[in-house]
């Protein structure tokens, strides 16, 4: 079951640069959260401070309170923890180019010392399942690289590797953004599916994207959280001028 | 518009022309580089072939003057200092080579290391020998097998290093984020991913080193010194292929300077047989997928 996540006077940086100013925010549970604003608004940033790999950077800082659940994030817990509890999906589809696609999916657990073999393969079967790819690869899971599918198949077995170390969370950062049409359609029918088990975070471009998927939406502006509220409001009738304008394409 | 046509076919016939040229000059650099090699290989197969027997394979040096007698002693000892030198310069090269791409990078202290490294890419073998010679020989008052190796390991760090580094920087940066946003302590990480995704060019930096130590000289005439008899033993001087044909190459009798052919010979063989089964072994361990 997804957790929700409270964040408080979150700030990061880069280097000098004041990437992330005073984020306030109450990500609810069990819901798809949509992210949306120009690029370097630092909604990217953002998740990445939700699963502590902003600081995978050396020159990045980050201060504020994250909970996710009952736990903070910065104080009761390391990074790798965190990223169990966590999940990403990244822009780009990123497989391990030299592995199966059942190792794709089994990675998470296997690096982390799992090796039960009867219930790994109950967890990859379930996992293609959720990530509805199961249909499409389950004749050559161990006979393919995870390399050799296609754009959209590969982002399907990325979030099936994230759904398999059993997170609370699902960040997905611009999941679909390199992906055609249809594969992008499959893959929001997904968020839609999932919500139900998971908190997902979805940052994306596409405000038609946000507005089919989140039943929340926050909007970010250079480095701010300008507004967050519900979809529907966000998209009709915004509090603040600056959403307004973005979502009416007047900039960004 | 008719000239307009007439100008751009011009220009297109230029440009093939000029595709063309270019073409042709790579494939004579491509000739050029496996020229040196096909010649080498055909000379030592008509100068050396016909010395080759079983006896060759088998037998020790027959002391001077007598007819006959192989290589044997010196083809095992080749493989022995070879797997001592790997033992120890394959794991300290990549060890270091990670340590640069993953852990020190931008640092100064790997910036000194990779600086060293590529110094002691290109100080002569023979110096090598010297090193190790001091390092190893006079503390223990003795030549040895294990001093040879110990040159020669000394001298695989630096390629294999500075390959295994390359290779690994050239692994995207989204493989690593995708193995720590799904938990993988960094460690893990950096030898099961990074590593793993790497490792078909580690291994060809591997085997290069492997290739240019196998056919080294001059650091095995301070350590292994070479021996005329069958040994095994670590602690004794060893005979090894390219020592027996410097020897046999620079005596005065015909019956060695065949000898001497049929080891040069051997020797490529050998080096082209162990690095094509290491590649063939390789590359069907990582298709098999994750260990």
């Amino acid at each position: 079951m997804g957790v929700g996540i409270e964040v408080i006077n979150l700030n990061a940086w880069y280097g000098t640069n004041h990437t992330l100013q005073d984020i306030q925010l109450n990500i609810p549970a069990n819901h798809a959260t949509a992210l949306i604003g120009p690029s370097g608004c630092g909604k990217s940033t953002f998740v990445r401070c939700l699963n502590r790999m902003h600081e995978t950077n050396p020159i990045a800082k980050v201060t504020g309170t994250v909970r996710i659940g009952d736990l903070d994030i910065y104080e009761d817990a390391s990074p790798v923890e965190i990223r169990r509890r966590v999940g990403m999906v990244f822009q780009r589809p990123n497989p391990f180019p030299t592995m199966s696609i059942y190792d794709n999916v089994a990675s998470g657990l296997k690096l982390n010392g799992y090796s039960n073999r009867k219930s790994l393969d109950e967890i990859v079967e379930k996992s293609l399942r959720n990530a509805a790819l199961w249909t499409e690869v389950k004749d050559d899971l161990k006979k393919k690289s995870g390399a050799s599918l296609s754009g959209g198949q590969q982002q399907r077995m990325c979030i099936a590797r994230a759904l398999a170390v059993d997170p609370e969370v699902l960040l997905m950062d611009e999941p679909a953004s390199a992906l055609d049409p249809v594969s992008t359609s499959k893959i929001e029918d997904l968020i839609f599916e999932l919500k139900s088990q998971y908190t997902i975070v979805i940052v994306t471009h596409n405000m038609q994207q946000a507005a089919r998927v989140a039943e929340k939406t926050g909007f970010f502006l250079n480095g701010r959280m300008v507004e967050f509220d519900s979809t529907h409001k966000i998209f009709t009738n915004p509090s603040d001028k600056r959403t307004e304008d973005y979502i009416t394409g007047r900039f960004g | 518009m008719k000239k307009q046509i007439k100008k751009h076919s011009a220009r297109s016939a230029i440009r093939a022309t000029a595709d063309h040229v270019a073409t042709g000059l790579a494939i004579l650099a491509s000739i050029l580089v496996v020229v040196p090699l096909i010649a080498i290989f055909v000379y030592l197969v008509y100068k050396g072939a016909s010395s080759l027997n079983l006896a060759f394979f088998t037998q020790i040096p027959k002391p001077e003057g007598e007819v006959g007698g192989g290589m044997a002693n010196a083809i095992a000892g080749s493989a022995l200092l070879l797997g001592i030198a790997s033992v120890l310069g394959i794991p300290v090269g990549i060890g270091g080579g990670i340590y640069l791409a993953e852990f020190g990078r931008g640092t100064r202290l790997a910036n000194a290391i990779r600086f060293t490294a590529d110094v002691l890419n290109g100080v002569p073998s023979i110096v090598m020998g010297i090193a190790a010679y001091s390092l190893v020989v006079v503390p223990q008052h003795h030549f040895s097998a294990f001093s040879g190796g110990v040159a020669l390991g000394i001298m695989m760090i630096p390629t294999v290093t500075r390959t295994t580094e390359e290779m690994l920087l050239m692994v995207p940066n989204s493989v690593r984020e995708a193995a720590l946003g799904l938990g993988v302590p960094n460690w893990r990480s950096v030898l099961s991913i990074t590593l793993r995704t790497a490792s078909p060019g580690v291994i060809t930096g591997c085997m290069l080193a492997f290739a240019r130590v196998a056919g080294e000289t001059a650091p095995l005439i301070f350590t292994a010194l070479g021996n005329e008899f069958w040994s095994m033993s670590l602690n004794q001087p060893i005979a090894a292929l390219p020592l027996q044909i410097y020897i046999y190459a620079i005596s005065p009798y015909d019956d060695q300077h065949r000898l001497a052919w049929a080891g040069a010979l051997v020797l490529i063989v050998l080096i082209v047989l162990a690095v094509s089964l290491v590649r063939y072994v390789a590359s069907r361990g990582i298709l098999k997928g994750a260990s």
